[in-house]
């Protein structure tokens, strides 16, 4: 293969154009991220931040984690799309739509749930004393002092969050589903290797530039910036989430 | 009217189609379609564990290397702050790419394209962001004190790193390597894409045939296989250091 051949296919403005064109997988697969990530922080961080608020349910908002990575994300694509959801067409989002939305759901839950409960569990004690000292009482402590402070972790949460959508999207399209794993799948199918490239480095390239928006967001939801005296959580070594 | 093509080794199949034939002894034919089917087991025997040996060969091989790129580095990332933030932050890179993409890459040469050490390769960088983090965060634990004992003993710099820092930070790497095998054997499913996956295998030409007894023994096998690995490396761990024991 000849890396020339890739640029053109690149280059190539029809290859972005139409239903099976680059330009429309992309932004369904993009639509698909958002959704399933907005759905699983509209579930997720409710239940993260009242368990995390009361300081129970610790056990629960950990393993969730740990059993996301055992679990195959084709695994459970292939069953959703075999199983009662069907590969049915579903608006924007395509053939085994709705399977995809709800197998990209499942996966988006538990770096969301871990990282918010997490974070508002280490939130410094003596602080939310201090506060209960000045008088707040349950919704106004956790929402002037606790919330703030947990902030970067629930931001990294849906950070990687993203990036594992973003990830587990991309292989529906080993299930005829949607998004621009077709672009990969077609190459393959018609020993195309340039467009099996091309399409594998899109979905790449997408995939860190994700990462390093997200990373701006965590960094602008710090209460107090970075380098001042640090009253927020301790940084601590992430344990990578889930990935596919 | 759905033909009925026979799917397995029994005959049963082919009269699946015709009212009044009892078929419940042949679960996996295209009119029943059952998620659970012992025929399966037996009838499907050899493929079943033969992907089954691909996927543990594939997950030891990728761990293995993995380790063994994963500690220079992490010696490297030790010695200087900018070094470290160059092998963390790559490593981070690395791993934000989806393994579909990851996989089909490979296809560039010089490296191998369609070939099962493409996936060993991808999976063996997957390994290196746990890896790499949990190896430092382990060398770095050691006591200093530790370190000054021993080279008041006349301990070397390498038999220091070889016979006291690594033991000593043993618990706190194969953390990191229960970790990084039990993601390998899930992320392994996706090397499908280039005809190994392993169990991954299976569960690509399951869907393509709507074959559900296929999908679900697949995916059984899969998170069977994680957690096995995952006590394995427990018990391990508490074979080799046993004053972490109680």
């Amino acid at each position: 293969m000849d890396f020339s051949a890739v640029w053109d296919y690149l280059a190539e403005g029809a290859n972005w154009s139409g239903s099976q064109g680059m330009g429309a997988y992309l932004v369904q697969q993009l639509l698909l991220t958002v959704t399933s990530v907005v759905a699983a922080a509209l579930i997720g961080l409710p239940v993260a931040c009242w368990l995390g608020h009361i300081g129970r349910g610790g056990a629960l908002a950990i393993n969730i984690s740990n059993v996301g990575r055992a679990v195959p994300t084709f695994a459970v694509l292939v069953l959703l799309s075999l199983g009662p959801l069907g590969v049915g067409e579903l608006g924007p989002y395509g053939r085994a739509g709705l399977a995809t939305l709800v197998a990209l759901l499942l996966f988006a839950l538990p770096p969301i749930v871990t990282n918010a409960y997490v974070g508002l569990r280490e939130v410094d004690r003596e602080i939310v004393d201090a506060a209960r000292g000045m008088g707040m009482r349950g919704g106004q402590l956790f929402r002037s002092v606790e919330l703030p402070l947990a902030m970067p972790l629930v931001v990294s949460g849906l950070r990687l969050a993203v990036v594992q959508v973003w990830a587990t999207a991309t292989i529906a399209a080993l299930v005829a589903g949607p998004g621009l794993g077709n672009v990969v799948t077609e190459g393959f199918a018609s020993g195309n290797t340039a467009q099996v490239v091309a399409g594998a480095l899109l979905i790449a390239v997408v995939a860190v530039a994700l990462e390093l928006a997200m990373a701006v967001v965590e960094k602008a939801a710090a209460p107090v910036p970075a380098t001042r005296t640090r009253i927020g959580p301790e940084p601590r070594p992430e344990t990578p989430a889930s990935r596919t | 009217m759905i033909l009925a093509l026979p799917r397995g080794g029994s005959h049963a199949s082919t009269l699946a189609a015709l009212p009044g034939i009892d078929t419940s002894s042949d679960c996996y034919n295209f009119v029943n379609n059952s998620w659970f089917c012992p025929a399966y087991l037996t009838d499907r025997r050899a493929e079943l564990l033969a992907a089954t040996q691909e996927h543990i060969w594939i997950t030891v091989v990728s761990v293995l290397v993995g380790a063994l790129v994963a500690y220079p580095l992490a010696l490297l990332a030790r010695r200087s702050p900018a070094v470290s933030a160059v092998v963390l932050g790559g490593s981070t890179i690395l791993y934000t790419i989806p393994s579909l993409a990851m996989f089909s890459l490979m296809l560039i040469p010089p490296l191998p394209g369609i070939s099962p050490w493409s996936v060993v390769i991808g999976l063996a960088l997957y390994t290196l962001t746990i890896l790499v983090r949990n190896m430092v965060a382990g060398l770095e634990a050691v006591p200093e004190e530790v370190r000054d004992a021993a080279r008041g003993l006349g301990y070397g710099r390498l038999k220091l790193l070889l016979r006291i820092e690594t033991p000593l930070a043993m618990p706190v790497i194969i953390a990191g390597l229960r970790v990084a095998t039990v993601s390998t054997v899930a992320l392994l499913t996706v090397g499908s894409i280039l005809g190994y996956g392993g169990l991954g295998n299976l569960l690509r030409l399951g869907v393509q045939s709507d074959f559900r007894a296929q999908v679900l023994t697949a995916s059984v096998l899969c998170v069977a296989l994680a957690v096995a690995f995952d006590l394995i490396l427990l018990g391990l761990q508490r074979l080799a250091l046993p004053w972490q024991r109680g």
